[in-house]
């Protein structure tokens, strides 16, 4: 049995990462320039640290996606991002913002880990602001925050509704200098397609040129996986296009450990599923529930009313409408954390009190605090926010309330890391979402920004040191090594066989198939019986997908649907593998709720005396069930509660 | 009320840079009005594929208009004709019953077509990398609070902060100049306090590859702004051209 080194330093919990600085082995500037160091993917995790490690003096190469790296997702995350400044004088520090953040996550993330976080989140602020991220301001001059979930204070700093893109900007630019400079290399329009394994360690990757189609070999001494996480398993989520779990899948079939991955977290406002040609899900953010009320009709009678266009929401009387986060969750109200609100909304959907033509929709009400605050006031704090609804569904929420349905966003598992963020595999390290990372099993709103830049600005480019210190003396790597050569030839033969299936079924027409089954059985309530047949039907469509698959076009050139397809059959395993985590996991804790362990009143339940661990599985090859090897999360400085979000 | 329409959609091909292109028009039936622009061409590609035929290529990946990824020029109008949009954003209910709707890439010397309506936007982050920035290495920044910046400068560089890179003002512009994109970025900066120590010489350097890369010059048309998706203003233009003869001045 493996054991698993999760290597948190020793003492104190505040002194830990700072214990750990002054220790670790450095790197030289003249060793630096002789290191090569693949990042793969340029959101704000990846463009953050290759920009960090190449103004260190690392020599990188940073591979995008997309046509620039100013497109990585990342650019889509609206609210804010946390930092424990106290500006506002509400008593955070940093001790709180750990503390809210390792309970939002029901427990389930490393005490070490989360407490790094919360202490480099207020470098990232000053960070951002030097690099000229326009954050929202007071007349006075000085920085603004709000709200978000799971928090008392107000500790999120914002820019409008576009705090991702600004972040993603400012890293990017500070990429771009890097590349001017000649620290970095970019590649953009790459998609990485395997790792490339040397003596036990990662050296190198192979990318598919998505523009002429080729594969191309690249070497490093260690290689960095920043792609974000595996939503699109769902089909329908709230990722783009081209967000994948493919890379992730590569380590974990190259033998990285893939961690938790029955953690996704469901998002609760989301614009509502509105038809059967719907390509993706639109977010509405989360500060969103800073004025915006959430309610349903009281009366079932209104409910059929409404749906039926009778009755106007509107017209409703203030009695007949049940806030029923308000009702639930005094303490907190419409603030609770994301996975308890989704919840929240699909009780009263599933109890029958749903709104909208398909009865899977609540409202988010913003009557009274345009009646509190004015028109004005709320439309320049969710001005485009308002306006992207109303492109989408028609309709004017400063005038009748929004409609919202919950949604994957965000997927908490990943590959599996240590504290200096290193996988299993020498050299291989993973950062920003692609990791299993320090949301345990729910993130709360505007961390992700967070950790993605922590990670990027602020540990990967000292732990990194740790281990290339050692490497110092080993030269560049050709990419003509028959490791290379074997990984290069095996994804050319998957490829011929997806290519030679020729059979009927487009990729998006299998990839719908496994969403509805990933979204009915392994979605926002799971039961071992609905897990169990999840299983059985996604074998089915990965038979679907290996015998009727049709790819039109070639193989050496541009084409879109061949690279879809790479992406699904990943998705498909992913979609098994998560649902085998969620059957192990007899437990409920954050986004993963399992219908048969829940409180009376309907509240996750967690089983620390059995699941206080992270899972940890190891590919054992095709066909084969997977070995899980669990890492104990050991509390050694705060005390494990039920989670309250009502007094 | 949303229902459902007809249309054919006219839609250009081309296999690859070098290669002669052409429009070719495909009939569509019962595109529902509530479908987005993008998923009535998802449809039309589905549509392709059930025939054996290679599906049209386009940029997109977000899908909620920021990534700055989708960049068709609909009905002669970069993003279509609604305002304030990108691609993604737009709606088939902007459409008529027996519509047909002409799809084009963006066609300027700075943006080479690559497959059907793809087009190669590096120039853009090549001008970025040419001073796009401000010079400041990661760990070495101060109190994010310890230069207040007037609510006001700081809400105007955000108003140039919006751009999202997609190339609209490029398409609209008759003259295919970048000055719109180039001035949103020289803007914000030169707007904030810790961007404007090298505000000048980073105007010199981005206007100087975006002439290297054979975009066109600005002859204050508007076209851009008319047709940007985040309504990116002409002003920042204005801003730019008093930043790059200061650079000049200074020589």
């Amino acid at each position: 049995m493996n054991t698993i080194e999760s290597k948190i330093p020793k003492g104190p919990l505040a002194e830990k990462w700072t214990n750990y600085k002054n220790h670790q082995k450095l790197v030289n500037p003249a060793n630096k320039r002789r290191l090569d160091i693949i990042v793969v993917g340029t959101g704000l995790a990846g463009s953050s640290a290759a920009a960090s490690l190449g103004e260190m003096g690392f020599n990188v190469l940073n591979f995008c996606i997309q046509d620039s790296p100013r497109r990585a997702h990342s650019i889509a995350a609206q609210g804010g991002i946390n930092a424990a400044k106290n500006y506002t004088n509400d008593g955070d520090s940093v001790y709180r913002l750990f503390y809210d953040t390792i309970k939002g996550g029901d427990y389930r993330a490393r005490e070490a880990n989360v407490y790094r976080l919360a202490e480099v989140s207020n470098n990232i602020i000053d960070q951002c602001v030097a690099q000229g991220v326009p954050f929202a301001r007071e007349y006075g001059g000085l920085l603004d925050n709000r709200s978000f979930g799971g928090a008392q204070v107000s500790r999120t700093f914002y820019a409008r509704g576009q705090t991702g893109q600004q972040l993603l900007l400012g890293a990017y630019s500070a990429l771009s200098r890097a590349i001017h400079k000649k620290q970095v290399k970019l590649y953009t329009r790459y998609e990485m397609v395997d790792l490339v394994i040397i003596d036990g360690r990662a050296r190198g990757i192979i990318a598919r040129n998505l523009v002429t189609g080729k594969l191309e070999r690249f070497s490093a001494h260690a290689v960095v996986i920043a792609t974000g996480g595996y939503g699109n398993t769902f089909f329908l989520s709230t990722n783009a296009m081209t967000s994948n779990g493919s890379a992730a899948w590569q380590c974990y079939k190259r033998g990285a450990y893939f961690a938790n991955p029955c953690m996704a977290q469901i998002h609760p406002t989301c614009i509502p599923v509105h038809g059967e040609f719907q390509s993706k899900l639109t977010l509405m953010s989360e500060s969103l529930r800073n004025d915006g009320r959430i309610w349903v009709p009281k009366k079932l009678e209104d409910v059929q009313a409404i749906r039926e266009g009778r009755l106007k929401p509107t017209d409703l009387k203030e009695e007949d409408r049940d806030y029923y986060l308000e009702r639930r969750y005094p303490a907190f109200g419409n603030l609770v954390p994301r996975d308890v609100a989704s919840r929240a909304a699909k009780e009263r959907c599933d109890a029958g009190y749903g709104v909208g033509s398909t009865g899977l929709a609540v409202y988010l009400d913003f009557a009274e605090a345009i009646g509190r605050l004015g028109k004005d006031v709320v439309e320049a704090r969710y001005g485009n926010l308002f306006q992207m609804y109303e492109k989408i569904v028609d309709d004017n929420p400063y005038e009748t309330p929004m409609m919202i349905y919950p949604a994957i966003h965000y997927t908490m598992g990943g590959i599996w890391v240590d504290y200096e963020l290193m996988t299993n595999i020498p050299g291989l390290f993973a950062i920003g979402e692609a990791n299993f990372s320090d949301h345990g099993a729910n993130r709360l709103g505007a961390s992700a920004l967070m950790q993605g830049l922590a990670d990027g600005y602020f540990v990967l480019p000292y732990t990194i040191q740790n281990y290339l210190a050692d490497q110092i003396n080993v030269p560049r790597f050709k990419t003509d090594a028959p490791e290379f050569a074997q990984a290069e030839k095996e994804i050319n033969d998957r490829i011929d066989r997806l290519m030679n299936i020729r059979g009927k079924h487009s990729v998006d027409h299998i990839h719908k198939q496994l969403g509805h089954v990933m979204w009915d059985f392994v979605g926002m309530g799971r039961d071992a019986e609905g897990l169990k047949q999840a299983i059985v039907k996604l074998k089915e469509i990965k038979k679907d997908f290996w015998t009727n698959l049709l790819i039109p076009g070639n193989k050496e050139t541009l084409n879109v649907e061949l690279e879809k397809a790479l992406r699904l059959a990943d998705f498909i395993e992913i979609g098994e593998l998560m649902a085998h985590d969620a059957l192990d996991r007899e437990e409920s804790c954050g986004g993963h709720f399992r219908l048969e362990h829940q409180t009376p009143e309907g509240e996750a339940l967690r089983h620390d005396d059995q699941f206080s661990y992270v899972s940890c599985w190891a590919y054992q090859g095709e066909e084969k069930a997977p070995v899980m090897y669990k890492e104990p999360l050991e509390y050694e400085f705060i005390v494990r509660q039920q989670r309250n979000y009502k007094s | 009320m949303d229902k459902d329409i007809n249309i054919k959609v006219k839609v250009w091909r081309q296999n690859g840079p070098k290669e002669k292109g052409h429009f070719e028009t495909y009939p569509l039936e019962n595109i529902s009005q509530g479908s987005s622009f993008l998923e009535m061409l998802d449809i039309l590609n589905e549509k392709l594929i059930n025939e054996g035929k290679e599906t049209v290529v386009f940029d997109h990946d977000c899908r909620e208009g920021i990534c700055g990824m989708c960049s068709l020029y609909i009905n002669g109008h970069p993003h279509g004709p609604d305002e304030g949009v990108t691609t993604c954003q737009l709606h088939m209910r902007r459409f008529n019953d027996g519509d047909t709707i002409t799809v084009e890439p963006w066609r300027s010397a700075g943006f080479p077509i690559i497959k059907d309506l793809m087009v190669d936007r590096s120039a853009f982050d090549k001008i970025i990398q040419a001073g796009g920035y401000i010079s400041v290495n990661t760990g070495s920044a101060i109190d994010a609070n310890a230069i207040p910046i007037p609510r006001d400068d700081a809400e105007m560089a955000m108003d140039a902060a919006a751009c999202i890179g997609c190339g609209a003002c490029v398409a609209a512009c008759k003259n295919g100049s970048a000055m719109l994109f180039v001035s949103a970025k020289v803007s914000q900066f030169a707007l904030l306090p810790q961007g404007r120590v090298e505000a000048t010489q980073r105007a010199k350097s981005m206007v100087a590859k975006m002439d290297e890369l054979g975009f066109g010059n600005c002859t204050n048309t508007g076209a851009c702004e008319v047709e940007c998706p985040k309504n990116i203003s002409i002003t920042n233009i204005a801003r730019l051209n008093r930043e790059f003869l200061k650079a000049k001045f200074r020589d």
